[in-house]
């Protein structure tokens, strides 16, 4: 090679596009969204079979689902009572419900799609595959023939997916906004799963802490892939006091409340770059104030507070964060940017 | 295998794997592909045929048909013969289409400034002053480093008897180089022994050279440039090809909303603010770059792009008003461009083209209409043409009168024949038609790719090679030597 010929570079890409951050944040939160769905959907499906004939076909179950997830008005527009059958359809293959599986798995490779520059081919094939495999014409045959291991493997692939975020991604900006986007999605499927077993309204009292509400509560804890680190925990039975204390403080289970607030927390100071003690932003300073309560508050305080009520902040809380960060990063007013950069210069 | 089935077409065209009709025998640099193919039974081939169908699919190499909740994308169908080059023939096709874009580009340069090319009649001044992608804006602009064209995919075809010809030069936004390189990673996978019998030219250096042509263009000032692919987004058809390429540049890509404008200046959006923007690899028309200068209800573009432009703080490749070259009434003069801008004879002839303008052509032309297709000068998309061949008595008397009454506006051309190559056709092989669209990047110096986009006309007898009908395609080998 010709000494005095420079070596040739290539522009590193290190700046992200705020459109791409978006799409990048979305597709994260549409992937973790998809699976807890399929998750919700298969736990409530064997927890119904489980049950004696009488309660299982009672509509509470499924209507509890709905209102967890948000689409019980959507649902009654268009199907009116709830069932099973119909209930599983409208959370699965619904395209008319925005949070329906299929929704949220064709809204992420949408937006992959968008970015398919910024992914690693192993991370894009995988949803791509999902995607194939969801619009294929055998999916709903399928589903009916063994809807079990149909959101079974839904589930497999959300995790390849974030497997090969963690392996074949690197440790950018965009990580940043993948990790962001999931555990805040993951935090507030969190609060809807513990939201679940509030709208099961139990018939009579003595059901509390019985055979069926124990039932429930293993179910609660399958939901949130929980069950088994619970029981690792806590050896000796599944208390509902427990139960919920586990999904919403333990500090290592990664799909508690207070794990993905911390990471929330972590991952958010990291994009909006809030490295001193006081937070800078309101996103910052909203999403401390969220963590600190999960660091401080006991299942005593929650239970005081209102189980419901104490969930219904939490994602009013989780709104505020989201909110704030797309607007710092994403759709900020070109002029007042300019104007503070070139302040920043002088 | 069963190479050739004793029904396999050999008259009438060229064939690019076997030899005249009379002994049909395989050319010398088809042979190890040859030997190659007999030893695979035609289900394994089909099975692994199959195989790259479904990788195109799981990795998103497809093109988008139309636009609804569900992207209706397509995989580009892909034929596992290869089409193969050898060597001295390839020499002969790159220093023709060098010397071809070489003379284009001077002539762009020449129109847009002193216009001599019209002063000295070489070509006729209403062609180019009326013509549709011709822009007076840009007289006397400079562009940088005085580039006008730096991608250039131009389309080749080869004639009865086996030369090349040039069907049409796309000078503004050519697509396909990314199935070029799509292609070649597919053939590896599928016939990996075959392809190592080979030495076959990598094509894998097609996006270093976009990437050094495009960083020669940047403002003397940029220290770091910065290079941005522009899309019109993602239900663009060749939205899959924009990705790649970007991703292999390692450069963003970008949409005309993640840019702005100020003080002549562009900028892109990122999450930490504004970011200055050095050059642009636009793959949006002219028409939609900019709604305050061009269309006004383009929501593609960016505002204020044209005047950053102007302005000489952002360069654009290809530049603006390029598309006054690629039209079919100038691809006529090319061959007399090339004579009077680099003194030369064409390497590469054009399909034999007559132009009205000229009596002895317009003779010709009148007495032999039945036997050409003639195409009106200011007319696209098969409007104003008449096939001759294929058109009634009274068509072909019509076109005579439009002609002889308005000659400059009409050429006529032989009815062109494209060779053909054996594809795979539900489980055994025939002859389908093929082109050839190479890729020439003119930066600090000019380069051509060893290979290019062979495009494939599927159905039987189809001269069309398009992919939106019917059309497929197949990797190209330029080999090292001969054979």
């Amino acid at each position: 090679m010709n000494a005095s010929e420079p070596p040739f570079l290539r522009p590193q890409a290190t700046v992200m596009l705020s459109r791409v951050a978006h799409s990048l944040y979305w597709m994260s939160r549409y992937i973790e969204r998809a699976e807890n769905i399929a998750r919700l959907l298969e736990v409530n499906l064997q927890f119904v079979s489980d049950l004696p004939d009488a309660r299982a076909s009672s509509p509470n179950l499924w209507e509890a689902l709905l209102l967890s997830t948000g689409g019980r008005e959507l649902f009654g527009q268009l199907h009116g009572e709830p069932g099973g059958q119909a209930v599983t359809e409208f959370l699965a293959f619904d395209l008319r419900n925005a949070d329906s599986i299929l929704s949220c798995v064709y809204a992420a490779r949408e937006n992959a799609r968008m970015i398919r520059d910024q992914l690693s081919l192993e991370m894009w094939e995988t949803i791509n595959e999902l995607h194939l495999l969801l619009k294929a014409s055998s999916a709903s045959s399928d589903w009916a023939a063994n809807p079990a291991e149909f959101f079974a493997r839904i589930t497999r692939a959300s995790h390849l997916f974030q497997g090969l975020t963690a392996c074949t991604y690197s440790r950018s900006e965009g990580w940043e906004f993948i990790q962001f986007g999931k555990y805040l999605e993951r935090a507030d499927k969190t609060t809807r799963i513990l939201d679940m077993k509030y709208h099961i309204l139990l018939p009579v009292a003595t059901d509390v802490g019985g055979a069926l509400d124990t039932a429930q509560w293993q179910a609660v804890l399958r939901s949130a892939s929980a069950l088994e680190a619970y029981r690792r925990y806590h050896v000796r039975e599944i208390l509902p006091w427990k139960a919920a204390e586990f999904l919403i403080f333990s500090d290592s289970f990664p799909r508690s409340l207070h794990f993905c607030a911390g990471q929330v927390d972590e991952f958010l100071r990291r994009i909006l770059g809030e490295t001193a003690a006081r937070p800078r932003s309101g996103a910052a300073r909203s999403s401390r104030r969220l963590l600190g309560e999960l660091q401080s508050l006991t299942i005593a305080d929650v239970l005081q507070r209102g189980m419901h009520e104490f969930l219904v902040e939490v994602r009013t809380g989780l709104v505020a964060i989201s909110d704030e960060v797309v607007a710092t990063t994403m759709f900020y007013r070109a002029e007042s940017a300019l104007d503070e950069q070139q302040q920043q210069q002088q | 295998m069963s190479l050739l089935p004793s029904d396999y077409e050999l008259s009438g065209f060229f064939d690019e794997m076997f030899t005249r009709p009379e002994d049909g025998r395989v050319r010398q640099h088809y042979q190890r592909l040859a030997e190659g193919l007999a030893a695979l039974a035609p289900a394994e081939f089909d099975r692994r045929r199959a195989a790259v169908d479904a990788a195109f699919l799981r990795r998103g190499v497809t093109f988008t048909v139309y636009n609804d909740a569900q992207g209706t994308e397509r995989i580009f169908p892909f034929d596992l013969i290869p089409r193969i080059i050898p060597a001295a023939e390839w020499r002969r096709i790159e220093a023709g289409l060098i010397q071809r874009v070489t003379a284009l580009n001077l002539f762009l340069d020449d129109l847009y400034h002193d216009q001599k090319v019209l002063k000295d009649k070489i070509v006729p001044p209403s062609l180019i002053l009326g013509a549709k992608h011709f822009r007076r804006e840009f007289m006397h602009f400079t562009v940088p480093r005085g580039i006008y064209v730096h991608i250039c995919g131009t389309d080749l075809i080869r004639d009865a008897a086996g030369n090349y010809l040039v069907l049409e030069d796309n000078l503004r936004c050519p697509s396909g180089a990314s199935y070029m390189i799509e292609n070649r990673s597919a053939m590896r996978r599928a016939l990996p022994q075959v392809f190592a019998r080979y030495g076959v030219r990598p094509v894998e250096g097609y996006t270093d050279d976009l990437l050094r042509a495009l960083l020669h263009l940047a403002p003397e000032a940029a220290e770091k440039p910065t290079v941005v692919l522009l899309t019109p987004g993602v239900h663009n058809s060749a939205y899959f090809e924009h990705c790649f390429l970007a991703r292999q540049m390692g450069i963003p890509i970008v949409e005309g909303r993640d840019l702005v404008v100020r003080d002549a200046r562009v900028y892109m959006r990122t999450t930490a603010g504004l970011m200055p923007v050095d050059v642009i690899y636009r793959r949006i028309d002219d028409d939609f770059l900019d709604p305050t200068v061009f269309r006004p209800d383009s929501l593609l573009g960016v505002p204020g792009l044209i005047q950053a432009y102007r302005a000489g703080r952002v360069a654009l490749a290809n530049s603006i008003g390029t598309g006054v070259a690629d039209d079919k009434v100038i691809y006529a003069y090319v061959p007399r461009l090339i004579q009077y801008y680099l003194g030369q004879d064409a390497i590469l002839p054009n399909v034999n083209t007559y132009l009205a303008a000229e009596p002895a052509d317009r003779k010709f032309i009148l007495e032999n209409i039945e036997r050409l297709v003639v195409k009106a000068a200011n007319e696209a998309g098969g409007y104003g043409m008449l096939i001759g061949p294929a058109s009634t008595r009274e068509e072909c008397a019509r076109f005579r009168a439009q002609v002889a009454a308005q000659p400059r506006n009409y050429i006529a051309q032989d009815p062109i024949q494209l060779s053909r190559s054996p594809t795979w056709c539900e489980g055994r092989l025939e002859g389908r038609h093929i082109d050839l669209r190479p890729y020439i990047i003119c930066g600090e110096k000019t380069t051509v790719t060893p290979g290019g986009l062979t495009r494939v006309a599927l159905r039987r007898g189809s001269l069309v090679v398009n992919s939106s009908q019917g059309g497929g395609s197949k990797d190209t080998w330029v080999l090292q030597g001969e054979n």
